[in-house]
């Protein structure tokens, strides 16, 4: 799919990754680019959990960038993935986000596909009263629906357009896999639920929040003020190798002044829950981190903050725009009282969560005050101009870093 | 049961229930409630799914003053008007001292620099007792929105 395309109107303003050009979030020409490039190009987009599909029949409809997908189970219990976009004259046939089924039937002219994609009916194939049927070269298995390659490690299935991109395991890299297998340990999943944002920003600036450690005890009061986050504490930012993904790790503190927090304008220190179990947290994880917010490129965020755990699905659909879809989740084996810990701290994070909702708020301000000024940058000089590994939470090297991997896909 | 005074009871509550949302004082939202009660804001097909995660999730009335202090005092957002606007009022089980009610909720959301637009629209399955000084206080209120994609985010409460 990497096909080649023309050079793109807009370069990139220096070399590195300290700046980044404004029109890098509006511009429609680079959007389209992205699309082909990163989500259709040679990467694995996260598309849902084993668990959702239990049986054969089982499918659920996602996106991969702007495209819609179906997943489902055929009946030999295999995982296929293929785009929901009939191929005849491409409608948008399957319309259940969960459901069951024994075949996919487009309703415009009831072209009907097996679990495989596989075209296996054209109605009026052979005409009407010898009139009319399809042209005598039509090769029904010329015409199934365009397949996706499937991966699927420890219940967490991955969709890539590209039959050339990496194995997934080589392709997470291996600080990635310890990090992603610490969450996703071979247990079983269970889906908590789901909820779903359209954030009116660009989907790029979602990443970048996820990567900036710098923000999280600056923004989030909320954290700051119990201890969940905070800029004196143990923390690593970490990448993997090509820069795509990321890690950010750290480790509770406590609700307390201290030197470093006297930076923090907006620290409250006499803030006291009423009702203590909204937090609540126990160790769960075999290492001391509280949180790991881990990054995958080119779609995906694994947030482990506290008990809370959830997969936040990046679907962009325009420059302007892209949805959230959250699936928070917990084992299948979590007793009764950790599902309600869970479902409690999903206050922190969701559509309403008193950490999220921040995030949420100001990329749409980040959005409205960037898309005026295509021509100007933003600065990324917080602990200098590297992407290495840091051991601080001072630092944007972790954004630089995807930069770095996104420059050398976009080739801008 | 006198079926029109209890309606003229819900009638003053709900009104009570979106001025204290849209004109505040936010403090009185959790007065509504009883002491342990049950608030839930979630999307339509986690509850028809029977998941049970909800966006918002309060467990007593302290929890929800929790999230009045936090909207106050640490959340960041952008400023907004609020109109929640609650129609079809519905007693589905009365008892002397507990009532279950449904009712349509839409929420017309005002940015500074932007339209109106509907936020969210959807229905409350409240469940409600008799209050220690007379009315009705909520004791379960679950907020089940039909527009399943946030418009960014939920600041208030529905």
């Amino acid at each position: 799919m990497n096909s080649p395309l023309p050079s793109p109107r807009r370069v990139w303003p220096e070399a590195g990754y300290s700046h980044v050009p404004y029109w890098l979030y509006t511009d429609q020409e680079i959007f389209e680019r992205e699309m082909t490039r990163i989500f259709c190009g040679p990467s694995w987009s996260f598309v849902g959990f084993a668990a959702e599909l239990p049986a054969p029949g089982n499918f659920k409809t996602t996106s991969i960038g702007n495209r819609s997908v179906i997943i489902c189970r055929n009946r030999d219990g295999k995982l296929r993935g293929f785009v929901n976009r009939c191929a005849h004259r491409g409608v948008k046939f399957c319309r259940e986000r969960l459901g069951q089924t024994n075949r996919f039937t487009c309703p415009y002219h009831q072209w009907t596909y097996d679990l495989n994609g596989d075209l296996k009916g054209v109605p009026f194939q052979g005409g009407v009263k010898g009139q009319g049927g399809m042209a005598s070269d039509f090769d029904p298995k010329q015409h199934g629906l365009q397949q996706l390659r499937i991966a699927e490690h420890h219940g967490v299935v991955f969709a890539s357009f590209d039959e050339h991109t990496e194995d997934f395991l080589a392709y997470l890299g291996e600080a990635n896999r310890y990090y992603f297998e610490r969450v996703f340990d071979g247990r079983d999943i269970r889906i908590l639920g789901y909820t779903r944002q359209l954030i009116p920003g660009n989907w790029k600036l979602m990443f970048e929040n996820i990567k900036d450690p710098y923000h999280a005890s600056l923004l989030h009061v909320f954290l700051v003020t119990f201890g969940l986050f905070r800029a004196d504490q143990e923390s690593q930012v970490k990448m993997d190798p090509t820069g795509r993904h990321g890690l950010l790790i750290s480790r509770r503190g406590s609700q307390q002044s201290s030197e470093h927090t006297k930076d923090i304008a907006n620290l409250r220190t006499d803030f006291k829950l009423r009702d203590p179990r909204l937090l609540d947290p126990v160790k769960e994880f075999k290492d001391s981190a509280t949180v790991v917010m881990q990054t995958l490129w080119p779609n995906l965020i694994i947030q482990q903050q506290s008990n809370t755990l959830a997969m936040r699905q990046i679907q962009p659909r325009s420059p302007h725009e892209f949805e959230l879809s959250w699936t928070f989740f917990g084992y299948a084996d979590d007793d009764e009282a950790m599902t309600l810990r869970r479902l409690r701290q999903a206050n922190l994070m969701s559509a309403s969560g008193l950490v999220s909702g921040d995030d949420s708020e100001i990329i749409k301000l980040a959005q409205d005050g960037l898309t005026a000024y295509p021509d100007d940058k933003a600065l990324l000089a917080m602990g200098g101009h590297g992407t290495q590994d840091e051991d601080h939470m001072v630092t944007e090297a972790a954004i630089r870093a995807f930069y770095k991997h996104y420059r050398a896909v976009m080739e801008i | 049961m006198d079926v029109h005074g209890l309606r003229d009871q819900l009638e003053d509550l709900y009104a009570r229930y979106v001025e204290s949302l849209d004109d505040g004082p936010l403090d009185l939202w959790p007065e509504l409630f009883s002491e342990q009660c049950l608030y839930l804001i979630l999307p339509r097909d986690n509850y028809e799914r029977g998941l049970p995660l909800a966006v918002m999730r309060c467990e007593s009335r302290d929890m929800l003053k929790d999230r009045v202090t936090a909207i106050r005092e640490t959340m960041l957002y952008e400023q907004r008007y609020l109109r929640h606007h609650v129609t079809n009022i519905r007693v589905r089980a009365a008892a002397a001292d507990a009532l279950e009610v449904s009712a349509n909720f839409s929420v017309i959301e005002v940015l500074p620099d932007d339209l109106p637009r509907v936020a969210m629209v959807g229905r409350y399955l409240d469940k409600l007792v008799a209050g220690p000084h007379g009315g009705w206080l909520f004791t379960e209120k679950l907020c089940i929105y039909d527009s399943l994609l946030v418009a960014n985010s939920i600041i208030y409460p529905v």
